[in-house]
């Protein structure tokens, strides 16, 4: 069972007072599942359906498109490295290699203790301070090897 | 040059409120709420603002669209999905000046009737969303924003509604859907936003630059804004500079100015002492320049198009004489396969093949006909969907492969 907790279910309400429609909450009533939880569960997707009076279906289809809403949990620390045109020419195939190997997993993996999980990503618009990643909702930019390292030693 | 977008960019805490007015900020309101609505679109069409966000459609033409007396509320979204690659200014403006775009959306909501604006911010964009979001309260508790506005009788709500991952959102009627809680499936055209646009109503879309664009006309008058730039693209813009350059960034140049003095002089030229190569000029989509093309393509729509590109969303990408332009394509048509929405056969299916082709042949496989097969695939994705972003992997496909055949063949043939 999902439900929101008292104090996100009151700024769900305030979000609907935003929109004409009601669905048009659907995207920040998913974030803030989001937050409380750090994943979009088949159990949310059913509650916030039933809030926002559409089939279920619905809700599954924007869970889906959509990359940043999570089906399962993910790291505590999230990376996601931009892997498109600017920041490639930068070097990030190098930042991407050397961070598997630093926290030993693959891409789309998280590390058995569930601090860190790594994924690459599409364009982040940083274009010109490439190589960069973001750590959760933070970017770096900019990038060396060694700013990755002291990045993740201060995240230990 | 006098800097009309980025003027504040340097200074000290310039996303605050104070600090904005004490540059000028919210000036242009005092005489904004002196002219008729319809005075203001007229300005904006003198002044031959045109869109920013990468079609470079006349901005004032587009707000006349608006159907008066329709007795529906009309909506101005702003379209901060900035994600096409090689573009990184709307990020900037929402973080350092998000005063000047609040300050432009009282301006185009006036003009266009609409009392209810939603930014729509990719959902990566957390920390530009935070600086507009505070600066939305700031403006709210000034009276910027809110009932009554000034006194003036005009009324505004402005909401910020956060993306969630996809490219394809930046188109605006993707940018509809997603705002009405759909997947981001661009919408057939005709009805125009501008007719039956958010909610079913009208409804414009202007990106975030272009809206930071409009308190200097309105403050200036439409002499001022024309006093640079070119007759057909009048005023400044911002240009990203990103990829092999010294200082890559954004300089805020007008529109006119030689492609070659942004990257040799500005950007400080090609890093590590290498050669250029060759010039995205408008963001990943825009058809690739040469070295030649440099040496007398102007940053104008007009001079673009006449080197066979698009000046875009003016994000700049450069290549040195290292980078591989196969590799670069395949770059790119992964992007393209990955952002693809799925709804049309040619775009889903295309992109995908032409991502898959470019890997193998990346990866030593390649074959004599697959030159011909990507030239086919461009050709039956291009004009066939109903959005353009399958046209923005077939003009890259067409231009890479035309201006740098030789680097195309040798993968094609690999054991030749």
């Amino acid at each position: 069972m999902f439900e929101f907790t008292s104090e996100n279910l009151a700024e769900f309400q305030k979000i609907l007072q935003r929109y004409s429609i009601k669905r048009a909450a659907l995207l920040p009533a998913l974030w803030l599942v989001q937050k409380q939880t750090g994943f979009i569960s088949r159990e949310a997707m059913l509650y916030v359906a039933g809030l926002l009076d559409v089939a279920p279906a619905k809700v599954y289809e924007v869970v889906t498109f959509y990359t940043m809403f999570h089906q399962k949990p993910v790291g505590e620390y999230h990376i996601q490295v931009c892997r498109t045109l600017s920041c490639q020419l930068l070097g990030s195939p190098s930042i991407t290699e050397h961070l598997k190997k630093r926290l030993g997993i693959g891409l789309g993996e998280i590390t058995t203790d569930g601090r860190f999980s790594l994924v690459e990503v599409e364009c982040l618009g940083s274009c010109g301070t490439g190589p960069m990643f973001q750590v959760n909702d933070e970017y770096h930019e900019n990038l060396t090897i060694e700013k990755v390292d002291k990045i993740l030693e201060e995240l230990k | 040059m006098e800097q009309r977008l980025t003027k504040n960019f340097k200074v000290k805490d310039s996303h605050r409120l104070e600090v904005s007015r004490a540059q000028g900020g919210y000036q242009s309101l005092a005489k904004l709420f002196q002219m008729k609505p319809e005075e203001v679109i007229n300005q904006v069409k003198e002044a031959g603002l045109r869109g920013r966000g990468g079609a470079g459609f006349a901005a004032g033409l587009k707000w006349s669209f608006i159907p008066k007396n329709s007795g529906k509320p009309v909506y101005l979204t702003v379209n901060a999905d900035e994600s096409e690659p090689g573009t990184f200014k709307d990020r900037y403006i929402l973080e350092l000046d998000p005063h000047l775009l609040i300050e432009g959306i009282i301006a185009a909501c006036y003009a266009i009737g609409a009392h209810v604006s939603y930014v729509y911010i990719r959902g990566e964009f957390y920390f530009p969303m935070q600086r507009l979001q505070a600066a939305i309260e700031e403006a709210y508790q000034a009276g910027l924003l809110g009932k009554n506005i000034l006194n003036s009788g005009f009324d505004l709500e402005v909401y910020i509604h956060r993306g969630a991952g996809a490219y394809i959102c930046g188109e605006e009627t993707a940018l509809l859907e997603s705002i009405e809680g759909k997947r981001g499936h661009p919408r057939l055209k005709p009805p125009y936003p501008a007719i039956v646009g958010l909610f079913g109503c009208p409804t414009i879309i202007n990106n975030v630059e272009t809206i930071a664009s409009v308190p200097y006309i309105i403050q200036n008058g439409v002499q001022a804004y024309r006093a640079v730039g070119t007759q057909k693209s009048p005023g400044t813009k911002l240009f990203c500079v990103s990829g092999h350059v010294v200082r890559p960034g954004n300089y805020e140049r007008p529109l006119g100015y030689p492609l070659k003095n942004l990257i040799f002089e500005d950007c400080g030229g090609i890093r590590g002492g290498k050669k250029l190569k060759a010039v995205i000029p408008g963001g990943s989509s825009t058809p690739i320049l040469d070295a030649n093309d440099v040496e007398t393509v102007l940053l104008d729509y007009e001079s673009m198009e006449a080197h066979g590109s698009m000046l875009g969303s003016g994000g700049v990408i450069v290549l040195d004489d290292t980078t591989n332009m196969v590799d670069a394509l395949g770059n790119l048509a992964r992007f393209y396969a990955h952002e693809s929405c799925g709804q049309c056969s040619p775009c889903r299916e295309g992109t995908g093949w032409a991502a898959k082709i470019l890997d193998r042949m990346l990866s030593g496989e390649g074959r004599p006909k697959d030159l011909e097969l990507l030239r086919s695939i461009a050709d039956n994705m291009a004009g066939k969907t109903i959005c353009v972003l399958a046209d923005s992997l077939s003009m890259p496909i067409w231009s890479y492969m035309k201006k740098f055949r030789g680097e195309f063949e040798a993968y094609a043939n690999p054991n030749h």
